[in-house]
């Protein structure tokens, strides 16, 4: 032992002087850091209540429930997270996979309350002192727990497009379909949304999983077109999607499409296995369309006798007449229709009713009536000339092209619209060769067509002219020519809050020389059929008939679905009304409504 | 210094390494050294027979803290592990994290971006250095000199708070997340982070003083504890424990990971072997943690991503195989086996703490013949943390 080892720990003796290192509370605050993770707050109006904050606690720490004053809408759930902070380890990994960035962590860490249920609180309602620190722990923009990009779906470039009826979607290839299918988290607020209310976490996990027959049972649950749906469905699954909320929305409809382009058609009724014992009784469908098509399933599965009454000769409605088949190829739609009329339902083609068949003979003659007819007749423009011979209605057109009959567009086209019927008409134009001009009365963003549709529709060189009013069709420079005038208009503000509204400025009139005009700025019903003794009895309202939750109209053994039923008039509103119809007229039948 | 009775017929006869005891024979006391016992590095406890002041036997028991991580793990998706696998060394969780997140980008294909590299190589040495030196306060504390645990801990509260504003949290920081970290350093770190090492250096020219320069503490721990060269192999020692006998052995150093192949220091090691050596080497180590930290700040990339992107980490699945990934931990090396069955959840997650060898079977062998009243310095001197154990 050195003397040195005995006088060194001396040295120190300096440190008894030193002050205390610790913090005296309550005296002294030591706030957390400015990324410190202490307790949760949640931006009530941005939460939509998906629930993956849940689903990824492993601590099971977060349960969902219902708060005062959130009510539940189209795009949120209408519960709130709440936090055991008795199991909460605060690892923020709700903070980092939150679908809308409202929840995070404040860096608030010391709380003394004297209520023993305290530490189970739902933030963000206000009640904590820290709901509005702006200092705390949130998911930095660098670091992501999520694929926000959606796959691309490979596309017909527009120029070839142009070129053929072909389709132009090709389709997810398989590691497309499961990168995309992982993309979901499970929240089911589409499920709500969808009209059919499908279940779409669930055939989105049969893609994960690669179960495809699963997949289509699923899909068959709630919608028996779903080769179609996947590909023209209006998808407003998507637009609540909760992934949508910070980057692009789970794209539902292509894995719908791709389950069914796994299962050729052969393998159907093995994998679906639909069994049914019929039970006497008779309905009859008026419309084979995926309203009429969707009822006449759900109802044969229940057993009835179903027989079908189509006016045109095949079976698929406006998804064949109205919709162009680069869009939903014809193998596609024929897949969906001929296994539901594998089934054994009974089709009348080229009878329309009111004609070929007496509408009150059937309402003799079977136990109940299914009626989805859609809408047929196109509204005419209301100009001074409409009448003039080249002026073509869209429905017409596309009906021609679905006959392989030569629509007679011309060169150089004029589509006045802006909704679906007017893109398809302005593409099947460019397929036949001629120029488009589309002409619209108010914005791009006011169209009522799909946000796609428009921007293929662009992409295939349709030119566009927005706030542009037709004001007169006249005789053009030849027999084969017409002219349109149309006025610019500006958009002025609506005082009652509505959207805004053209108004046409009387000094800018142009008139331009097309071959044709087609005009598709919508369509009605056509309700000749129904003969005076049941038309008093239906209630109708703009137009469409009004019926209960089961599509019952006021004669009670008439159900009514499809677009002249409903206010969103596309083919999954049409299918969710025939499944409802069905299961209203099992319960008419049953004597239980 | 403790000197063992050279009259050895008053003690148990050892057939095979086990002395044979008769406890009904009044010769000998058993007691139990923890699991409450400021002695003892945690919740375990030995099992103790005495003979006088002298052990005859030890054995090492744990379970006071079994939360059964490897099978929880088991149960839970990739990304759930990621806020679990800290608590299996409290003091020290850096090392789970990164060695986690490693593994799981080894499985999985995931590059992570340079800065991250660099960050994360700066948490693991800044927590090397916060665990050595509460490994520093228990060293002192255990042979009287409880002080200096005082200002050591104080300084490790330094650390702790750079800690909370890189990461977000003071103990288990969760901030090593697969794909790289959760955040760049927030702004100027840097010269937050030199002021705490300035602060730590001066106390450890202090501690020179008052320990490695303390006749009382010399003459405990010198011949304290002593591991014989061919022990390490057979018994699997790594760390300071083994390169205090002189074999120089880092696995930073012979299977650099992340950046340490860019940066420059050598191993350091000892020859004596006893417990005074074990803490020269460490107390050395620190300061090559204080060196490191100032290298790795003066050469990172300052900006950059420090995240890969991941997938839906809901429904995550990391392709089939398995992988065994090893960093230097303060304790030796540390190591995680991970297998993928190719589904959410991870088939087998095995972990290799150094604690395990340490305070089993080498805490065990030491114990003998030691004074009972240094089994406490004995003890920390393997440095050894029970959850690491208990997995």
């Amino acid at each position: 032992m050195s003397l040195k080892d005995v006088i060194a720990p001396f040295y120190v003796w300096k440190r008894a002087f030193e002050k205390p290192y610790t913090t005296v509370k309550p005296i002294e605050e030591r706030p957390g850091a400015a990324k410190y993770r202490g307790f949760h707050t949640n931006d009530m109006d941005l939460c939509i209540g998906c629930g993956t904050c849940e689903t990824i606690c492993q601590n099971e720490a977060i349960d969902m429930v219902s708060v005062p004053g959130i009510e539940t809408t189209a795009k949120d759930s209408g519960l709130r997270p709440m936090i055991d902070n008795g199991r909460c380890c605060w690892c923020a990994l709700c903070v980092d996979i939150c679908t809308t960035g409202s929840l995070r962590l404040t860096n608030e860490y010391i709380w003394v309350s004297t209520d023993p249920d305290g530490f189970r609180f739902v933030p963000g309602t206000g009640d904590n002192p820290w709901d509005n620190k702006e200092l705390g722990y949130r998911r930095d923009a660098g670091y992501r727990l999520m694929d926000y990009e959606r796959q691309e779906m490979e596309m017909l470039a527009p120029e070839q497009g142009v070129q053929s009826f072909l389709e132009v979607v090709k389709g997810y290839s398989a590691e497309q379909a499961r990168k995309e299918a992982e993309r979901c988290v499970d929240c089911g607020i589409c499920i709500a949304t969808c009209p059919a209310h499908m279940d779409i976490p669930e055939y989105i996990k049969a893609v994960r999983d690669g179960d495809f027959e699963a997949g289509l049972r699923l899909l068959y649950r709630t919608n028996p077109m779903p080769a179609t749906c996947g590909r023209i469905c209006t998808h407003r699954c998507e637009d609540v999607c909760s992934v949508g909320h910070l980057g692009d929305p789970v794209a539902i409809r292509w894995l719908k499409r791709y389950i069914c382009d796994q299962m050729p058609e052969s393998s159907y009724a093995a994998v679906l296995k639909d069994e049914f014992a019929p039970n006497g009784h008779k309905v009859a469908i008026i419309g084979a369309g995926p309203g009429g098509l969707s009822a006449a399933y759900y109802l044969i599965k229940l057993g009835y006798a179903v027989t079908l009454y189509e006016a045109n000769e095949k079976a698929g409605g406006m998804l064949r007449y109205g919709v162009p088949s680069y869009r939903l190829p014809y193998d596609q739609l024929d897949k969906d229709i001929d296994y539901i009329l594998s089934l054994g339902a009974t089709i009348h083609y080229n009878t329309r009713v009111g004609r070929e068949v007496e509408f009150s003979a059937l309402m003799g003659d079977f136990d109940a009536v299914f009626f989805s007819v859609g809408l047929t007749d196109p509204y005419g423009l209301g100009v001074e000339g409409e009448k003039h011979p080249r002026v073509l209605s869209g429905l017409q057109v596309l009906e021609d092209v679905t006959y392989g009959r030569d629509p007679g567009v011309g060169k150089r086209v004029a589509v006045i619209g802006g909704g679906n019927v007017a893109m398809d008409a302005a593409r099947v134009s460019r397929r036949l060769g001629a120029e488009v001009t589309v002409l619209y009365r108010r914005r791009i963003e006011d169209m009522p067509a799909d946000p796609e549709e428009i921007h293929e529709a662009q992409a295939e060189q349709v030119r566009f002219i927005t706030q542009a009013i037709p004001m007169r069709v006249e005789a053009g420079p030849s027999p084969e020519q017409v002219n349109i005038l149309w006025g610019e208009a500006e958009m002025v503000a609506d005082a009652k809050g509505g959207r805004p509204r053209p108004v046409l400025m009387e000094d800018k009139i142009h008139t331009e020389t097309y071959d044709s005009v087609i005009s598709a700025i919508g369509q009605g019903g056509d309700f000749g059929f129904l003969s005076e003794e049941y038309a008093g009895k239906i209630e109708m309202k703009r137009g469409k008939v009004i019926s209960n939750q089961y599509r019952q109209t006021g004669i009670p053994k008439l159900f009514v679905g499809g677009d002249i039923a409903n206010d969103t008039a596309d083919a999954i509103s049409a299918i969710a009304d025939g499944h409802q119809a069905a299961i209203g007229i099992d319960r008419y039948l049953s004597g239980l409504i | 210094m403790f000197e063992r009775s050279s009259d050895r017929s008053r003690y148990p006869e050892v057939v095979d390494g086990k002395p044979v005891v008769d406890l009904d024979s009044e010769k000998y006391v058993k007691i139990w050294h923890g699991p409450q016992h400021p002695g003892i590095t945690g919740n375990m406890s030995l099992e103790l027979i005495l003979c006088g002041d002298e052990v005859v036997d030890c054995k090492t028991h744990v379970g006071y803290l079994h939360r059964g991580f490897e099978k929880l793990m088991e149960r839970r998706t990739w990304i759930q592990n990621f806020p679990v696998v800290c608590r299996i060394a409290v003091p020290e969780p850096a090392f789970n994290e990164y060695l986690y997140a490693a593994g799981v980008e080894e499985l999985a294909g995931i590059q992570v971006p340079e800065r991250a590299q660099w960050i994360r190589n700066l948490n693991l040495e800044m927590m090397r250095l916060a665990s050595f030196l509460a490994w520093l306060g228990g060293q002192a504390g255990a042979f009287g000199n409880s002080t200096i645990g005082q200002w050591t801990v104080t300084h490790r509260d330094y650390l702790l708070d750079l800690f909370e504003e890189m990461t977000g949290g003071r103990i288990y920081h969760m901030y090593m997340v697969p794909g790289g970290v959760r955040s760049g350093l927030p702004d100027g770190f840097e010269e937050r982070l030199e002021a705490v090492l300035k602060k730590v250096e001066k106390l450890l020219k202090e501690i020179e003083l008052v320990l490695l320069n303390n006749s009382v503490f010399k003459a405990r721990a010198v011949g304290l504890g002593y591991i014989d060269k061919d022990m390490i192999d057979r018994y699997g020692i790594t760390g300071p424990n083994q390169r205090a006998c002189g074999i120089k052995r880092d696995v930073r150093k012979d299977c650099p990971y992340l950046v340490y192949d860019q940066l420059d220091f050598e191993v350091i090691t000892g020859t004596a072997s006893d417990t005074y050596e074990r803490t020269l080497v460490r107390y050395q180590e620190m300061h090559q943690c204080i060196d490191l930290c100032r290298q790795i700040v003066g050469r990172m990339p300052k900006d950059g991503p420090f995240h890969q992107p991941l997938p839906n980490v809901l429904h995550w699945r990391i392709p089939p195989g398995e992988t065994y990934v090893k960093a230097e931990c303060t304790r030796g090396e540390k190591g995680y086996y991970l297998v993928s069955d190719g589904s959410l959840y991870p088939r087998r997650i095995c972990i290799r703490g150094p604690s395990y060898t340490h305070a089993f079977p080498v805490m065990e062998k030491l114990a003998i013949g030691t004074d009972i009243a240094d089994i406490a310095g004995l003890m920390v001197s393997l440095h050894t943390y029970p959850p690491e154990i208990e997995r």
